[in-house]
């Protein structure tokens, strides 16, 4: 029976990906180019969600790792004469490197305080790229990243970022289904009682840590492709913060709930924005309805609700 | 099997352990009683690595053990359940389960397959054992305490242990779980072979499963020996009898 349920969530995923690769006959340009961000935006928060919601570690500056990334793909783009796919390689990896190092030194300490010390060390590197004109191209940040040619056009840029989202999000669902994944949700719950089953808590947060960061990465390269631009605000502590809303908005204990929280804090910043430019209080006052009365998120109360029904029906079948 | 050699610890000052000495050979089930704040909960951490020793050495097989982290502890195939229920509470009962076999097979940097077609026939095998099967698709945090319990152990048996240290396995079970609950201790030493040291206040229980008994009083070990000896002695009755002394019994 579970075996049936999951393809027939799966034949949704299926309709899903068709419609969106099917929208650029019909959408037009601006469309394509926010549902890019929203895609891109929902890697990076999924990336996020892999130790926030399933890790229980309070990554509280994500997004250094994703303007890390896109910086390394810029830097590879524009100042060396390097082939641009070295680029697309190094960009995710050097987040994920820096991931790591972050990792090794935040991971002593837990919970908020992990969060603290990694806010400091990851605005050490915003002020680092800020500052660093003659490399960075400090507040200015780097233009008109010579990207390949297929990849300029709206639609070439759009399909990237389909197929890079679509691949970023299957792998990292089989890492949170794996092994890896179960253990990971086992030191959220209890890390004390994960070290007595034998599991090295700080040894798989760190791994959890990479490959966030990794992914973070992958979301900034895929960035790069669609904006031609890197800034240093991309990796400002309130972005983050956006990020971090992302999760909880959307369900931070479920698999999509980033994706839909990045769905609707993009919708939210575009069309809002244009009638107010208090748009971020929209956005104040929807998070603490959510808090207050979704504490799971929005899609983490649909599944809920979903579930109910189901159980019902099955009791008043049987 | 396991030998622990007059260990201390404090805790900014307050002696908690004091010069404990235990010894449990191979199959026995050996059970550590002593009134609230003895110290027993506090050796066991000592035992299990979650607290370091100020003094004193932990041998199990003639290893020494002692300050060792948890994760390594385990892997001498020592396990424990706690007193206090420590479950993973978003889990459900068999990914509970899942998780300590998977960690003990030494499964948890595969990244790449499905857990949930992983080990199931172990984690399977173990709630049949404790008798949790049909509640396997629960999320532990909405089971009963008693089963919340049973689930403890259940954890403890996934990392597929020799040694079997249980805290108190009963506390707040009513009396049907409790006799549930021997019956499971007994046959966890019986069938599956298993050196149990457990601490407990039920002392119908404790002379009901134990071989031998440890008393604990104020952080020290009094006595170690058979039951009948241990309920003779002396020094024993005036910890638990004596003088105006509160009896916890």
């Amino acid at each position: 029976m579970a075996g049936r349920a999951g393809q027939k969530k799966y034949i949704n995923l299926y309709i899903a990906i068709a419609i969106l690769l099917l929208f650029p006959l019909f959408l037009p340009r601006f469309y394509i180019y926010l549902i890019s961000i929203i895609l891109l935006y929902g890697l990076l928060a999924t990336s996020l969600n892999i130790v926030l919601g399933y890790g229980g570690i309070f990554q509280f500056h994500h997004a250094v790792f994703y303007g890390v990334g896109a910086y390394g793909i810029a830097l590879v783009l524009t100042k060396t004469g390097f082939p641009p796919w070295i680029g697309f390689i190094i960009g995710p990896l050097i987040s994920a490197a820096l991931s790591l190092i972050m990792g090794l030194i935040c991971i002593r300490l837990s919970k908020l305080y992990f969060g603290m010390l990694q806010i400091s060390l990851g605005s050490l590197v915003w002020a680092i790229v800020y500052r660093w004109y003659s490399f960075t191209g400090g507040d200015d940040g780097i233009h008109g990243i010579p990207i390949p040619e297929l990849l300029q056009s709206p639609n070439g840029a759009y399909y990237f970022t389909l197929i890079i989202t679509v691949i970023s999000m299957w792998l990292m669902y089989k890492i949170i289904k794996s092994p890896f994944g179960s253990v990971l949700q086992g030191i959220r719950d209890n890390p004390v009682r994960s070290e007595m089953i034998g599991v090295n808590v700080k040894k798989h947060q760190l791994l959890g840590l990479v490959i966030a960061g990794f992914f973070a990465g992958v979301a900034g390269m895929v960035f790069v492709v669609v904006d031609n631009t890197v800034f240093p605000d991309m990796m400002f502590w309130t972005f983050s913060l956006e990020v971090l809303i992302m999760c909880l908005l959307g369900g931070w204990f479920s698999f999509l709930g980033p994706m839909l929280g990045a769905a609707v804090v993009v919708a939210l910043r575009t069309f809002v924005s244009t009638f107010t430019v208090y748009w971020a209080l929209v956005l104040g006052i929807i998070m603490i309805l959510v808090i207050f009365f979704l504490p799971n998120g929005i899609l983490g109360y649909v599944e809920e609700i979903i579930k109910r029904r189901s159980q019902t029906g099955s009791t008043i079948k049987g | 099997m396991l030998r622990v050699e007059s260990v201390t610890k404090s805790f900014s000052g307050f002696m908690a352990v004091k010069n404990a000495n235990l010894d449990v050979q191979q199959g026995e089930i050996v059970a550590v009683i002593g009134p609230n704040g003895a110290g027993k909960t506090t050796l066991f951490n000592l035992i299990t690595g979650i607290l370091k020793p100020d003094n004193g050495r932990v041998f199990f097989k003639d290893e020494d053990i002692t300050g060792l982290p948890p994760y390594e502890v385990c892997k001498k195939r020592i396990s424990r359940s706690f007193q206090i229920v420590n479950v993973f509470p978003r889990l459900t009962v068999f990914e509970n389960v899942q998780v300590s076999v998977l960690s003990q097979k030494k499964k948890t940097w595969n990244l790449f397959t499905p857990s949930n077609r992983l080990v199931v026939e172990e984690t399977v095998e173990i709630l049949n054992n404790v008798g949790l099967i049909d509640k396997k698709d629960r999320t532990s945090a909405l089971l009963s305490h008693g089963d919340r319990k049973l689930l403890e152990i259940a954890i403890a048996l996934g990392g597929n242990p020799e040694f079997l240290i249980l805290d108190e396995p009963t506390a707040g079970m009513s009396p049907e779980e409790t006799s549930r609950c021997i019956d499971l201790i007994k046959q966890l030493s019986d069938k599956l072979g298993l050196t149990i040291l457990f601490c407990e206040h039920d002392m119908e229980l404790v002379f009901a499963i134990a071989q031998r008994i440890m008393v604990m009083v104020r952080g020290t070990t009094i006595i170690q020996d058979t039951c009948n000896e241990v309920r003779c002695c002396k020094e024993v009755q005036d910890a638990y009898l004596g003088g105006s002394e509160v009896c916890s019994v």
